[in-house]
């Protein structure tokens, strides 16, 4: 179950979230109205150098200062205010979601190659790690944001007024929890730094991805499968600074049996691959479309046990689970495809 | 006083309307159970009787008939027979009891109080028989992170070197037994079984044998204190070379093999005199340090051109697992745990029973250390010591080792029947013995093949586990506790674990 569905616009020309919201909403038989989200990527242009910190409080007098004590440790608090939202009948709110915008103070992680984000991660894993009882960081990225919540996807949407918010990436999630409770924080999209992350499926991988993360200075704390995959981006590509098509090789790679097939160069990458990457490869049916500042990547496992359907119609690419969904985003959509099993789909910013 | 003899262990006993007196039993028992009378009767001994079954499998009118304790002592919750027979046969002696096989006490066994999962509704499980299931394992250092660059043209280029790694067709290996410690045929046997099966066995502590030679390439040579058969011809014949610092059935002592097993091929084999007793000290004498180690490590490595991985074999014990991140840190490619199930020749019954841990939790206690210290990816964690079915196998996985070693399990598929005499050099079944007549008892051919179907049977049900569970990939099931759950396993024992508990 879960409907996923993403676009990028490769020359950044901004969609609102109108559209994202009817597709999505199309899939309503793939949820259960227990989780839906949205990832926007250039939403905040008049901050667009600070972290936007998306937090839920479960109120704003205890969890709050414990945060703004923390954060305003490791940097400078630029702007910070309620989320704005709008209250909706079936949509019961149990978080107050708050964001600040955020500049750390770099000098504060010596020995880091990419200190801000860093601290930015440091944040994120402390807060999340129950330091603070209360208060749970959802989206950590620049000029980008994830809103969810537990409900449909219309009244997430209508509650965060996603109609309002002008992105040139979209990244949507209907959630039909199957084996983990239906909650705010557990909402896709997952996102850590600019990584965001949409999946359909379970990761009957999880315990070892998960261990394999933390033993990298991770922390998994939402319950879900799903978060391991943004820290795996976020390790793998960030730290390790592999390539999308490489990150998607270590998560989803061919059998040995192709790899064997393959010429000498081809079958010495990919045995690197797997012999350094086995504990990030990720097993289960999965459909995942990831998201970060540069393009988006979408991808299934290595049987393609979940559907995962692509469409093009000028510079916007569509990922998603569902043709219908593409196609209510987009009726002019073209050349509807659908990738093999492991096989990334890229779409990259063009500049 | 006295102190009389204890009473016999097992009761041998004939049907004479259905034995046809064909004196196989007679030729068979190498613990002369059966002798043949002058007027063709047979005259049974069970007082010498081992259990070995020998006689019962090779009776061809199921005439013999074995029951264990016919007589039995007072009962006594504390004092139990095993407890009075040690008493009475050292009060006798004045000497160490010596034991064979592997740890015979009664404790609970954890791999039967784990349970694995299997996937239902909203994940699918995997048909291996329509689907791919790979096993393939590698083992050896693995790098932290690959440097990887995409060129102009598209390509990605490597720049990072691999170390040398072992390639298994399925996650389970033979053990180290020693020539010696086993006869040749039996060690031919499971070389052939290595070999058809895609995977690796040890060679033990004796050297290898000229007739092993063809199996070279899927043996590890086995570097232990007594240094026995060690030269580089030695080192270089190996796929791989294991140092061993400890054994499950005897952690914290060294090895003897007697001088009346040093035949002139085990002489020439071990590379020592002939009749002399083989005596590996417990400690290394170049060994007291893990530095001292990383020096031997990297010794082998450059004796051998650094293209061979070097496997490092200790022990389960208390603090197995900070042992373990040392010899990680060692250079070494792997490291062995032999929990205290593991089987042995000879050993003394007392560390058999009582030292050691058992290998589950240390490796999980192993894996979660090298974990938590950000290097478990850096080297592979093997688990021997009492594995005897494919779900063991993929619990032993699960709990974070790579690959398993099996040795009683071999042996049993070669005919032992686990009857713990193997020290006495007179192993009906042509395996723990160098005594010709018993020697040729045992056909390689027939039972390499025994062998490799007991590792493809449960290769197979290692992929139906995983198929089970929604796993096509051995890297997966890897060190996943979320595919565990502990029954009736206390809390200190899971938190070992680090698995939940049924029903969690």
């Amino acid at each position: 179950m879960c409907g996923i569905i993403g676009v990028i616009d490769r020359h950044k020309q901004k969609m609102n979230g109108s559209g994202i919201k009817e597709a999505l909403s199309l899939m309503n038989e793939r949820g259960s109205g227990e989780g839906a989200g949205y990832a926007a990527y250039g939403i905040y242009p008049d901050f667009e150098d600070c972290y936007a910190l998306h937090i839920f409080f479960d109120n704003l007098v205890e969890p709050k200062s414990k945060v703004d004590d923390i954060i305003q440790k490791w940097g400078r608090i630029v702007h910070q205010e309620e989320i704005p939202t709008k209250e909706q009948p079936n949509l019961k709110r149990n978080h107050v979601p708050w964001r600040y915008f955020f500049k750390p103070y770099t000098d504060l992680m010596p020995g880091s190659l990419t200190p801000d984000e860093d601290i930015v991660k440091y944040l994120v894993m402390e807060i999340n790690s129950s330091a603070i009882e209360g208060a749970l960081v959802f989206s950590s990225g620049k000029n980008m944001g994830v809103f969810k919540a537990a409900g449909w996807p219309e009244d997430v949407a209508n509650f965060y007024k996603i109609d309002e918010y002008e992105g040139y990436i979209w990244l949507a999630h209907n959630r039909y929890p199957t084996n983990t409770p239906g909650w705010w924080g557990g909402a896709h999209p997952f996102n850590l730094l600019n990584w965001s992350v949409v999946h359909n499926g379970e990761i009957t991988s999880y315990g070892t991805n998960q261990r394999y993360v933390e033993s990298n200075g991770y922390q998994c704390t939402m319950f879900t499968d799903t978060e391991v995959v943004a820290y795996l981006f976020d390790l793998l590509g960030r730290h390790h600074e592999l390539p999308s098509e490489i990150i998607v090789k270590a998560m989803a790679p061919p059998f040995w049996d192709e790899i064997d097939e393959m010429d000498d160069h081809e079958r010495a990458l990919n045995k690197a691959i797997r012999l350094t990457y086995g504990p990030a490869l990720m097993n289960g049916p999965f459909a995942i479309v990831v998201a970060t500042h540069n393009g988006i990547v979408g991808f299934t496992d290595r049987i393609k046990l979940r559907p995962l359907v692509v469409g093009e119609h000028g510079s916007r690419l569509y990922i998603s689970s569902e043709e219908a969904a593409i196609r209510t985003m987009d009726p002019q959509v073209e050349d509807i495809h659908m990738p093999g099993a492991g096989e990334p789909v890229i779409g990259r910013v063009v500049t | 006083m006295s102190l009389g003899s204890v009473p016999l262990k097992y009761r041998i006993q004939i049907d004479r309307q259905q034995c046809m007196q064909c004196m196989r039993c007679v030729d068979n028992c190498s613990y002369g159970v059966f002798r043949e009378e002058d007027d063709g009767n047979i005259l049974i001994d069970s007082r010498k009787c081992t259990a070995c079954h020998r006689c019962i499998s090779m009776c061809p009118r199921d005439a013999i008939n074995l029951s264990e304790r016919p007589v039995d002592y007072r009962s006594h919750p504390l004092w139990t027979p095993e407890a009075r027979e040690d008493v009475i046969n050292q009060s006798r002696s004045g000497r160490i009891v010596l034991a064979g096989m592997g740890n015979a006490k009664d404790y609970p066994i954890i791999y039967d109080r784990l349970v694995l999962d299997a996937c239902q509704v909203t994940n699918p499980s995997i048909d291996p028989l329509r689907e791919p299931m790979e096993l393939r394992t590698y083992l050896g250092q693995k790098p932290s992170k690959l440097d990887i660059r995409k060129q102009e043209n598209g390509d990605f280029e490597l720049n990072t070197k691999l170390s040398p790694n072992l390639e298994l067709q399925t996650p389970i290996m033979i053990g180290h037994m020693s020539y010696g410690a086993i006869s040749l045929n039996a060690q031919l046997s499971l070389a052939k079984a290595a070999a058809k099966t895609g995977t690796y066995m040890g060679t033990g502590e004796g050297g290898l044998h000229k007739d092993i030679y063809p199996y070279q390439d899927n043996m590890i040579v086995q570097v232990a204190s007594g240094r026995f058969g060690v030269d580089i011809n030695y080192l270089e014949r190996g796929a791989a070379i294991e140092i061993k610092i400890g054994q499950g059935a005897k952690p914290g002592i060294g090895g003897h093999l007697p001088g009346e097993k040093v035949c002139t091929d085990v002489s020439c084999t071990r590379m020592i005199p002939a009749g002399s007793d083989a005596i590996s000290p417990a400690p290394h004498h170049d060994i007291y340090s893990i530095e001292d180690l990383a020096q031997l490590v990297r010794g082998l490595k450059e004796a051998t051109e650094w293209k061979k991985p070097v496997f490092v074999k200790i022990a389960a014990v208390h603090n197995v697992a900070a042992v373990a991140a040392g010899i990680a840190r060692s250079s070494a490619d792997a490291v062995v745990i032999d929990g205290f199930r593991g089987g042995t020749g000879a050993s003394p019954k007392v560390f058999r029973d009582n030292v050691g841990i058992p290998i589950e939790a240390a490796v999980a206690s192993v894996d979660q250390k090298l974990n938590d210290q950000g290097i478990r990816n850096k080297v592979s964690v093997i688990a021997s010591g009492g594995i005897r079915n494919s779900a063991d196998i993929a619990k032993s996985i699960a709990l974070g080792a790579d690959a398993v070693y099996i040795g009683t399990a071999a042996l049993i598929s070669m005919g032992c029947r686990v009857c713990g005499n193997c020290y006495r050099g007179l192993c009906p079944w042509g395996i723990a013995t160098q005594r010709e007549d018993l020697v040729s008892r045992l056909d390689p051919e027939v039972e390499s093949e025994h062998v490799a179907n007991l590792i493809n049977s449960w290769t197979l049900e290692l992929s139906e586990l995983m198929g089970a569970a929604g796993i096509n990939s051995i890297e997966s099931l890897r060190g996943n506790r979320s595919r565990l759950r502990g029954y009736m396993l206390d809390e200190g024992t899971l938190d070992v674990l680090q698995v939940k508990p049924v029903g969690a």
